[in-house]
């Protein structure tokens, strides 16, 4: 290739003098000596087709800013979307301290030169594990998929069995990850709802379940919003089996609501983006597994786990891996399924959310966040024909709305709805047919009275 | 307080530097000395000691007179109990012995010793294998797995020990038959088993071992076994610690040293030879061996399994032998080749090749064998 | 007054810094605060609403009310705000340090242009299940760069759904096990064949996609070998999972003949390019033979690692393995672009939504930056800075590079320290450890060690000559002080954040403390 003269600001030496005293020193006469290795007819005849580049750093802005102004943001729409991801307040100082350069660029150092990295991942998990009453919380995985798809597989391991129950109501896009994840080597039972409550239907579960099953698995609140109530049976019933309970949990709603190990569940998991992460079109997801501390629990977590220690100097603590043999790290294929990089940043984030908010901010948040979806069902349900009670139970923050008396699906009613500067509930027809025309509508502490108001009004338009 | 016993043999490494093989023998020593051999298994006794001054204050070290182990302790900065009196300029293997027997009455933590493949003979024979031992090399052929591959490795392992961050394994001791080495015929036997701390650092640098991890290992190669194996199938599986481990996880007895054959999840032939198992494989053809490779070389077939004669890996056939080893042991190996002498030139020969050793549960490397 | 610079310098050499880590001696956060105290207040909600719910906790049974608080800190927000800068200081990320120890991370630059671009509303404030012509900008910066992922592969569709390299190995392995399936072979084909030199995960992921996994280790000159891929290949292969270069940095010059042979057997070949920074326009994965690969997008494509993701590992495929790739895909129909879900072969989801977008944006930013010609001076400057830095550690006392002896490398070295070892009784890890004192690390090397004392190092192309050479300088200057001062260097740290760490509690039950509960609770720890 042509000798390139341009010096690349990330490219220190690409400097022409630079290089040629390099090449000097390595005795080559070119750069394309040092890829002598590379056979003839393996290497890349002529240059890359991509597109011209921006070179200065002003031309490249605009570029790219010039894509993503043909978004539309949730500032200028108002939303009421949830199902996985959800708006809240992200507090300046989370931010702040996520986009530190340390932090940012920082990745695998030891416990001496990235002891902050350590530090603060193992508050964010001892942050989670008073909010779980749980004394096991594992440095974040990729998302609340993940978390629920391992659980389920250590709950696997931990049981020497290979089945497991799901609730029918968990969201379809979890069930295809949990079914990619454990079709290979382990059943999944799918357990009916209760058509009242949407919660388990406790007979069917007793019908199927087995000393065969590993894992009972059940959502509170339930991907489709509402609280499951028969918690503390649950969790009796798969017990009386030798079976492991797993809950999914939205760790915003621990402030309020009690901790799934009070009615007897052996490992929860769930989702933090609700903690200090933006939303960023679905990036900013990361998932938590949390247990009891005992042995048999703690050798099956895949991810990694920081302990404090002392150190060789009086007074002084460290961090540093928990029982690192049972990773891939350490045994390759003989590891618990695998680890590797995952969401540590969103981690040390919501230590950082968790800290700023404290028990009382939880409290609060967790308060009215139900004050605004009491009001927001209260409001929809003086809309004719539209039916917020799909079930008899009480939701946290998001409820399914149905149309079906309307005469009107919900796509037309969102396309609408969008007309007016409003994002609508996600639509549920397809992943749930038995649902009809419904909708999951989502409220946060984001939303004020008017905001609201607005919606429900909007809809009366709508529907009219 | 802790009771560590240490005994140096002094000639060993002897022959080494001069140009002979092994020290083993009065006449090789007096030939060494005439050559101008100077004894360093009390230097190399004195590196690995030095790594445990740390602990000098809780250690009492029970030692002999001299060069067999006094001097090295003392020059490593310790105040030694001397026990017996100062004996001979040369000693000899029943020295060793002696001094290991006395040593075994005490409560000692852990035995030191220094030498080549004859001292960790000496020592087994002379019962060392009840408690943990560590191995200081000093001699020329260290076949023994019993030996740390540094003197310094061995200071390490013992402090280690001490500071109960290790597993004790059950480590192969061997012996090349001198005489027949040096009449070119190479053969060495399987003489027992030591108990050598196991310090995951050398082989995967990980901070400390975790007992878990190797039992797990086992139980899936065991796992991994026993669900290939067959009704009305004979298994005739090899000695070796880990062979013995994996056999017990699979619900059945399994002699240390031994070859054992199975049929149907019972054990048919305990401790058996050549003739009893050509004799066995006339009645059931349908065999597989399974084996582990012995020693710290990586012999597969010749060395301590002899029982598995070239009569007997004929008769079972080549597509029927199944190696097994923890990932640990293969990749101490360097990626050097594990290599067969069965005696029977043309036979080592067909046996190379690449075979899938079992490493885990449905985990397999697929390793050069050579002859 | 003296000359600054010239005081920088001894006998014509610049000396070493007079380096020492932040070191704040910060509390654990749940000794800090007093309760009460508040750090953010959230909003209040209004009169109108309270007066008509009047009881929000209407309908919830007592049972799932929560009784106890959580114990959180207390704290006020500068306190909050300190307290993480404190522990941002005590880490040193590629932002503050020669970051050229992490071997295989590849630790380059992240410009900061394309964190702040990702910062934007129209990135951080958008739904994923908004409205698909509310997010055509987003949706666009997907397309484009799967079309620069496509023409620097050679394959033919790529998917940015998995969350990091791991992921995507999984999601390859998931793949392979889907495209046999669909040909009614999988209960025949399980086995997937890797290298000892390939990062654990193509091990690891592989066992979890339920396959058998045959590892086969280096000949002696330190490439796969050959015969024993010979001898693994079978009528049960179901596929190939293979780094090249491989962590050594050494290029496998066969590779075409790996893949040629695997196809023979009737399995695929999926290339982990987690070491593609050295081969950027150089070579592949079409070329030599491969199915399918992946990127990792916070390794070779720049985007910040964040102490451990969130990250985005890129996969790609053949046209023929297209209809098993997870959903959505990112489709162009010549005036929108849309999700398309149309893949009824697909194996589902790795994951909720469609990736991490941010790490998405900024990939794409850097190579705009760059264009093809910059691309290849990556490659180029990465490789270069490699056989630089590769010269000087060779002429460090105790130092070797196995295998390849004599040859060049592409963009990494695993060095090894065992001469060094045996000289002076140090150890590698201790090595990097006492590197810390000077403000550098170094990573030995995924386990197992066949390599003994093993040393990875990767320079990339973002650190200058001065930069390498002051890394080489300190790297040599522990080695030397290993063999002056065993002791000094194995006590080391002494002037990073905290000193040597006691292990022993972390693989004891009885001992090991994952939070601050169970601290609390295993010293009986009293509240003050």
């Amino acid at each position: 290739m042509a000798n390139n003269k341009t010096v690349y600001p990330y490219i220190p030496n690409s400097e022409p003098n630079i290089k040629a005293q390099m090449l000097k020193e390595v005795n080559a006469n070119s750069v394309n000596e040092l890829y002598s290795d590379i056979p003839a007819q393996l290497r890349f005849k002529g240059q890359l087709n991509l597109p011209a580049p921006f070179t200065s750093e002003y031309a490249l802005r605009r570029h790219v800013e010039k894509i993503l102004e043909k978004n539309k943001t949730t500032k200028q729409y108002l939303n009421f979307l949830g199902a996985g991801c959800y708006q809240h307040h992200v507090p300046a100082v989370c931010d702040e301290i996520n986009s530190r350069g340390e932090f940012l660029t920082a990745y695998a150092g030891e416990p001496y030169d990235d002891h902050g990295r350590f530090q603060s991942l193992f508050e964010y998990t001892s942050m989670m594990a008073e909010l779980l009453e749980m004394d096991v919380v594992n440095v974040p995985t990729y998302d609340g998929f993940q978390a629920a798809a391992t659980a389920l597989r250590m709950a696997c391991r931990i049981t020497n069995r290979n089945k497991v129950m799901l609730p029918e109501t968990i969201g379809r896009d979890l069930l295809s990850k949990i079914r990619d994840f454990l079709k290979f080597d382990i059943e999944i039972i799918m357990v009916k709802h209760n058509p009242l409550t949407g919660g388990i239907d406790l007979h069917h579960l007793k019908e199927l379940i087995t000393s065969e099953i590993a894992a009972v698995f059940f959502e509170n609140p339930s991907y489709l919003g509402f609280l499951e109530l028969k918690g503390t049976e649950i969790t009796e019933m798969a017990h009386s089996h030798g079976a492991i309970c797993i809950v999914n949990v939205d760790p915003i709603s621990l402030g309020v609501l009690e901790p799934p190990i009070q009615y007897g569940a052996d490992i929860v998991v769930g989702d933090i983006q609700p903690l200090g992460m933006h939303m960023l079109y679905g990036g900013g997801q990361a998932g938590f597994i949390a247990s009891r501390d005992e042995e048999k629990y703690v050798m099956q977590y895949p991810s990694r786990l920081f302990g404090i220690v002392p150190t060789r100097v009086k007074g002084e603590y460290g961090f540093g891996d928990v029982a690192y043999d049972r990773t891939s790290f350490a045994k390759r294929e003989e590891g618990n399924e695998w680890v590797g990089t995952a969401s540590a940043l969103w981690g040390i984030t919501a230590g950082v959310y968790l800290a700023l908010m404290g028990p009382q901010g939880m409290k609060e948040i967790g308060e009215g966040i139900l004050y605004r979806s009491q009001y927001a069902k209260q409001e929809m349900s003086k809309l004719e024909n539209v039916n917020d009670g799909v079930f008899q139970a009480p939701q946290f923050k998001e409820f399914i709305v149905n149309f079906d008396k309307t005469g009107r699906t919900v796509a037309e009613i969102n396309q609408a709805l969008l007309g007016k500067g409003i994002f609508g509930g996600k639509d549920l027809s397809r992943e749930f047919p038995w649902l009809g025309e419904s909708a999951l509508y989502c409220f946060t502490e984001v939303h004020t009275k008017e905001d609201i108001d607005l919606l429900v009004s909007a809809m009366r338009e709508v529907l009219a | 307080m802790k009771q560590i016993g240490l005994v140096v043999n002094p000639i060993a490494g002897l022959g080494g530097r001069v140009g002979l093989k092994g020290s083993d023998g009065a006449h090789i020593q007096q030939r060494a000395f005439e050559l101008g051999a100077i004894p360093h298994a009390t230097d190399r006794a004195v590196e690995a000691l030095k790594y445990l001054l740390s602990m000098k204050n809780d250690l009492d070290i029970l030692t002999y007179p001299g060069s067999m182990g006094e001097i090295a302790a003392k020059q490593a900065g310790f105040s030694p109990f001397v026990m017996g009196q100062s004996i001979y300029e040369h000693t000899t293997a029943e020295d060793t012995k002696r001094a290991v027997n006395e040593l075994m009455n005490k409560d000692l933590s852990l035995l030191m010793f220094a030498g080549g493949d004859g001292t960790a003979r000496d020592i087994y024979s002379a019962g060392g294998s009840e408690i943990p031992t560590v191995g200081v090399p000093a001699g020329v052929k260290i076949h023994s797995a019993v030996y740390a591959i540094h003197p310094r490795a061995a200071g390490e392992l013992a402090l280690a020990y001490l500071h109960g961050e290790t597993v004790l394994n059950n480590t192969e001791v061997m012996d090349i038959d001198e005489e027949e080495f040096r009449q070119g015929r190479v053969s060495a036997k399987l003489y027992g088993f030591l108990k050598v701390p196991y310090l995951q650092r050398f082989v995967q640098g990980a901070k400390s071992a975790s007992p878990k991890s190797l039992s797990s290992t086992l139980e899936g190669i065991a796992k991994d076994l026993f669900e290939r194996m067959c009704p009305d199938t004979m298994y005739i599986i090899g000695p070796g610690s880990s062979t013995q481990l994996i056999t017990e996880h699979m619900g059945m007895k399994k002699n240390l040293l031994g070859v054992d054959a199975y049929l149907n999840g019972r054990m048919i032939a305990s401790d058996t030879n050549e003739s009893t198992l050509i004799e066995l494989l006339t009645n059931y053809p349908a065999a597989e061996i399974i084996v582990t490779p012995i020693g710290g070389q990586g012999c597969i077939f010749g060395r301590g399994n002899q029982q598995i004669s070239p009569a007997v890996i004929r008769a079972v056939g080549k597509t029927r032998i199944y190696i097994i080893s923890t990932p640990e042991k293969l990749q101490a190996f360097k990626g050097r080749p594990l290599w067969v002498d069965t005696g029977d030139y043309a036979l080592d020969k067909a046996l190379c090749g690449y075979y899938p050793i079992i490493t885990g549960y449905k985990e397999y490397v697929m390793y050069k064998v050579t002859s | 007054m003296n000359n600054i610079t010239a005081e920088r310098f001894t006998d014509g050499k610049p000396n070493l810094r007079r380096f020492h880590q932040a070191c704040w001696d910060e509390p654990i956060i749940f000794e800090l605060g007093q309760p009460g105290q508040r750090a953010i207040l959230v909003p209040e909600v209004e009169e109108g609403i309270k007066s008509q719910v009047r009881d929000p906790f209407k309908g919830i049974p007592d049972s799932l009310l929560r009784k106890d608080p959580p114990e959180l800190p207390e704290m006020s927000q500068p306190a909050v705000l300190r307290h993480y800068v404190h522990l941002s200081q005590e880490t040193l990320g590629v932002d503050c340090n020669i970051d050229v120890g992490q071997g295989t991370c590849t630790m380059k630059y992240s410009p900061k242009i394309n964190d702040q671009l990702a910062r934007m509303d129209e990135l951080t404030e958008l739904h994923p299940l908004q409205d698909e012509s509310t997010v055509q900008g987003i949706l666009e910066v997907f397309w484009r760069f799967e079309q620069i992922l496509k023409e620097i592969s050679g394959l033919d569709r790529f998917t940015l759904q998995p969350g990091a390299g791991s992921a995507a190995i999984y999601t390859n392995a998931s793949i392979i096990r889907a495209y046999h399936a669909s040909r009614g072979e999988i209960d025949k084909r399980d086995e997937i064949i890797t290298t000892i030199f390939s990062h654990p995960s193509d091990a690891a992921c592989a066992k979890v996609a339920g396959f058998k996994v045959i590892t086969i280790y280096p000949d002696e000159d330190g490439y796969p070998d050959l015969e024993a891929l010979k001898a693994a290949l079978s009528e049960r292969t179901a596929g190939l999972l293979i780094t090249n270069p491989e962590d050594t940095g050494i290029y496998n010059p066969k590779i075409a003949e790996f893949t040629r042979l695997v196809h023979a057997a009737g399995g695929l070949c999926s290339y982990d390019q987690a070491n593609a920074n050295g081969i950027l326009g150089i070579t592949r994965a079409r070329e030599a033979g491969f199915d399918l690969c992946h990127f990792n997008l916070h390794k070779t494509f720049s985007t910040p690692h964040g102490c451990g993701g969130p990250a985005v590992g890129a996969t790609g495929v053949t046209k023929e393995l297209i209809p098993f790739l997870p959903v959505p895909l990112v489709d162009f129909d010549g005036s929108n672009y849309f999700l398309n879900y149309d893949l009824p072969n697909s194996i589902g989801k790795i994951r909720p939504f469609y990736g991490v977008a941010p790490a998405v944006l900024k990939a794409y930013a850097w190579v705009m930056a760059l264009g093809a010609a910059g691309l290849r001076e990556v490659a180029e400057i990465a490789v270069l800075n490699n056989n630089y830095l590769l010269h000087k550690i060779l002429s460090i006392r105790g130092a070797s590079a196995p295998y390849a002896e004599g040859k060049h490398r592409i963009e990494q070295v695993r060095y090894s320290w065992e001469k060094l070892y045996e000289e002076t009784g140090v150890h590698s890890d201790e090595l990097g450890i006492r590197a810390a004192d000077f403000g550098v690390h170094y990573w030995t090397s995924h386990h197992p060690y066949v390599v003994p004392e093993p040393c990875t190092l990767e320079p990339t192309e973002s650190y200058s000559k001065e930069e390498l050479d002051e890394y080489a300088a300190i790297i040599e200057n522990v080695a030397n002080e290993a063999y002056a001062n065993p002791d000094l260097v194995k006590n080391a740290p002494y002037n990073s954040t905290v000193h040597t760490i006691n292990h022993h509690p972390l693989d004891d039950p009885q001992e090991w403390c994952i939070t601050w509960r169970a601290y609390k609770r295993k010293t009986q720890q009293v509240t003050v």
